[in-house]
């Protein structure tokens, strides 16, 4: 990348399926002040610019992002909103500071998804007004579409789907903030009631509230605040056509994963994903999704991901590390904050800090993000802790 | 700094009911701004995009189901989002994409579609306030800009009459812009004798309910210089966003414009912005705000505007013409692309294309500014030729 950025400053809080005694407000604060005091106990006065994600219709209000400033410690400062997942609202902060106008620039994200009663009702309106909406169909239809595609296209089975829930829902056991945990086994998740077949209910990952945010610097900036900082080596966002007809590799593929991945590794120097990359963290909103989108990253070949997971290759001792932090199936899903949870697991591992989970010597790492469905939008960065 | 120019701009008609759908007009203004400049989808390498609620099109995500509308389909698409700053702020976002190095050419789109809202889209501004301590006042936008056009007026001993004078000459200005949708002169009687909606805000005070879309091509030095002999360099950005609880605010200062100004002139090295700057484009979704945010801009004494605006200083040919387009006010207000109409004005004005509106003496240096969310945000841009 033409100038360097990294992650100096971590802090997150909530993390529960329901959180009736804090507003969202309340748990980005709590985010926010630890993170500064991540990054050396910095005031947010010096911070020159701050980045939030979100979405009307998931906290019932217009213009959310009139919202953002007070909690933040940001009242008077540059502040602006990305309506999308919080990976594209992280990649604006590393643009606005490889732009050179700031150099410390605060990114955040939560989602409060437990006030929603029925969540579905809001994804719905995300669906073609004119063609799908009609329909009246609970959106999870689509997936349950991709994911029989997927499976035809791949050879990819309906057990190596399963073995994605069992294996997130394990790892998420000794992550202390991951509460999807569970040992289940492959005939649980084939046998829980089918919600749009293939899928069956197991197969969908459940909601969570939570709050992130994270601290990027430019590189001076960086070493003045923190001796372990996290380099951002690439990063890329892509978007295919919200029409699920005119998808130009139709429902089984993944092309806004390939995309963005093609993008962030070239940034990167990288040419060999699954020889560079150590571990990644990959969206798990579905079982298949995994699957999908780690062989639409590259980090095997097209339709080898099923069998790659039979044989333990993204267990934690395996040769890809995938979803250690138990992925959205074992931690629970965050909406548009998905992104920088991935990245502030990613950052954990690279600093070490990721206590029983911590997985031994790595250096780089891949976080992707996809934003549900009806979408097809997806980003991927890659960190590194070689200075 | 990586330097970014403006290099296309293009603006669909603004009209009180488009029949084109969001994704159309968004396509239209694309199209447009890339012919403008003899490029095509295939050479751009992002799109940045903005559009105001998500409610107004009764969509989720508003920004997936634009895609392909705007262009950014299998491209890095990005939407931004500061409520009614979100025009002249994608450019600041575009800015962002070409100065960071990672891509060369920026394909800015916006648009708003504001007539599918039924009865009236104020009907959506009731979901902005604070669901808890100020809902069910039932607020909504006219009362708290009466409220601030109020205090305004109360602080500096400006009258209706004063305000009316704005009106009257943006809406002049934007019967000579091809993109307004109106057709009639006003004048101050008129807009003092038109409906009281919420004191002192009378019907003509305010800029109407629009449809429409704008986009602008923003490139990198090199990329610009290949595209055209008559790049418009983007000088200086900056954004700022107040408290969220507005009324601990003292509503007769624009501090949140002030410092969003202060930093887009740091950027530009511009030290004297009321001598420095050759056209202004404040927002002016209300009369009174065009004033307002002169002062916030820096480019009028506080309590001395009026006294300006009745010298014909702010005239086309006056010292500092304040809205050669016609603004909101004379062209219409598509929240989000009538902060691009800003830029492309800006745009057409330092390139000596204006046509009938073109301001005399050749602009150099512009700024544009949008405002938004709860009185509470301003992005500014600052270009230069």
């Amino acid at each position: 990348m033409s100038k360097r950025v990294a992650i100096v400053g971590i802090g997150c809080s909530g993390f529960r399926t329901t959180s009736t005694d804090l507003s969202y407000r309340e748990m980005i604060f709590e985010a926010a002040t630890k993170c500064y005091e991540d990054a050396g106990g910095i005031h947010p006065q010096s911070i020159d610019s701050f980045v939030a994600s979100s979405e009307d219709f998931m906290e019932g209000i217009s213009i959310t992002d009139e919202y953002v400033p007070d909690q933040l410690g940001a009242v008077l400062k540059p502040v602006h909103s990305i309506t999308g997942d919080s990976l594209q609202g992280m990649a604006s902060a590393v643009m606005q500071i490889q732009g050179g106008q700031q150099c410390l620039v605060a990114a955040s994200a939560f989602s409060k998804v437990s006030n929603l009663s029925h969540y579905e009702h809001v994804a719905a309106y995300a669906t073609d007004p004119a063609y799908i909406r009609p329909l009246n169909e609970n959106p999870y239809f689509i997936a349950g579409l991709e994911m029989n595609r997927y499976l035809f296209e791949s050879g990819t089975t309906r057990e190596q789907c399963a073995a994605v829930v069992v294996n997130n829902r394990y790892n998420a056991l000794v992550n202390p903030a991951a509460v999807y945990g569970a040992k289940i086994t492959i005939e649980d998740v084939l046998c829980a009631p089918p919600l749009s077949d293939p899928l069956g209910s197991l197969d969908v990952s459940g909601h969570l509230d939570g709050a992130i945010v994270l601290l990027l610097a430019s590189e001076d900036k960086a070493w003045e605040l923190t001796d372990k900082p996290i380099w951002i080596e690439g990063l890329g966002w892509a978007t295919d056509t919200p029409n699920l007809d005119s998808r130009i590799e139709g429902l089984g593929g993944a092309v806004y994963a390939r995309l963005a991945a093609e993008k962030a590794y070239s940034m990167a120097g990288i040419k060999a994903p699954y020889k560079e990359i150590d571990f990644a963290e990959i969206d798990d909103t579905f079982s298949y999704k995994e699957l999908q989108h780690i062989e639409a990253l590259q980090l095997c070949g097209p339709g080898e991901a099923g069998k790659l997971l039979e044989m333990g290759c993204f267990d934690a001792k395996g040769d890809m590390p995938v979803n250690i932090s138990g992925g959205s199936l074992g931690l629970g899903y965050l909406h548009e904050a998905n992104g920088l949870q991935r990245v502030l697991e990613v950052v954990l591992q690279l600093r070490g800090e990721a206590g029983k989970r911590q997985l031994p010597d790595v250096e780089t790492g891949l976080a992707f993000a996809w934003r549900g469905v009806p979408t097809a939008t997806g980003s991927a960065v890659i960190l590194s802790n070689r200075s | 700094m990586r330097k970014v120019a403006i290099v296309g701009a293009g603006l669909t008609k603004f009209v009180r009911r488009a029949l084109e759908t969001p994704k159309e007009l968004s396509f239209e203004a694309a199209k447009t701004a890339l012919d403008s400049c003899g490029l095509s989808l295939k050479d751009v390498d992002c799109v940045a995009h903005g559009t105001a609620p998500d409610a107004f099109d009764g969509l989720h995500q508003n920004g997936e189901y634009m895609v392909d509308g705007c262009g950014g389909w299998n491209k890095p698409t990005m939407r931004v989002y500061v409520g009614g700053g979100t025009g002249v702020h994608a450019i600041v976002h575009g800015w962002h994409h070409v100065a960071s190095g990672m891509f060369d050419i920026c394909l800015v789109v916006c648009e708003e579609k504001m007539s599918s809202a039924m009865p009236h889209a104020q009907g959506f501004f009731l979901t902005i306030f604070d669901a808890i301590t100020e809902r069910d006042l039932k607020p909504n936008l006219l009362w708290i800009f009466a409220l601030e056009m109020n205090r305004y007026m109360n602080r500096y001993g400006y009258t209706k009459e004063d305000m009316a004078l704005v009106a009257v000459n943006n809406k002049k200005n934007g019967l000579k812009h091809p993109s307004s949708q109106f057709k009639d002169e006003v004048t101050v009687e008129d807009v003092l004798n038109s409906e009281i909606m919420a004191y002192p805000v009378s019907r003509l005070d305010v800029s109407p309910v629009s449809d429409g879309g704008g986009a602008v091509v923003l490139a990198s030095e090199s990329v610009a210089r290949r595209i055209t002999d008559k790049p418009v360099w983007i000088e200086g950005v900056g954004w700022s966003l107040d408290t969220a609880y507005w009324a601990t605010r003292d509503l007769y200062y624009p501090r949140y414009t002030d410092t969003a100004a202060r930093m887009a002139y740091e950027m530009a090295g511009i030290r004297e912005p009321a001598k420095q700057i050759n056209i202004a484009e404040p927002y002016d979704p209300f009369d009174y705000k065009a004033l307002h945010h002169m002062e916030g801009l820096q480019l009028s004494p506080r309590g001395k505007t009026v006294e300006l605006l009745r010298d014909g200083y702010f005239a086309r040919d006056g010292n500092l013409p304040m809205c050669p387009s016609g603004g909101l006010l004379g062209v219409g207000n598509p929240i989000a692309a009538a902060g691009i109409m800003k830029v492309a004005e800006l745009f057409w004005q330092l390139r000596g294309e204006a046509g009938e509106r073109q301001v005399p003496g050749n602009p150099r240096l512009g700024v544009a500014q949008s405002w938004g969310d709860l009185m509470q945000v301003s992005s500014v841009v600052v270009v230069g030729n």
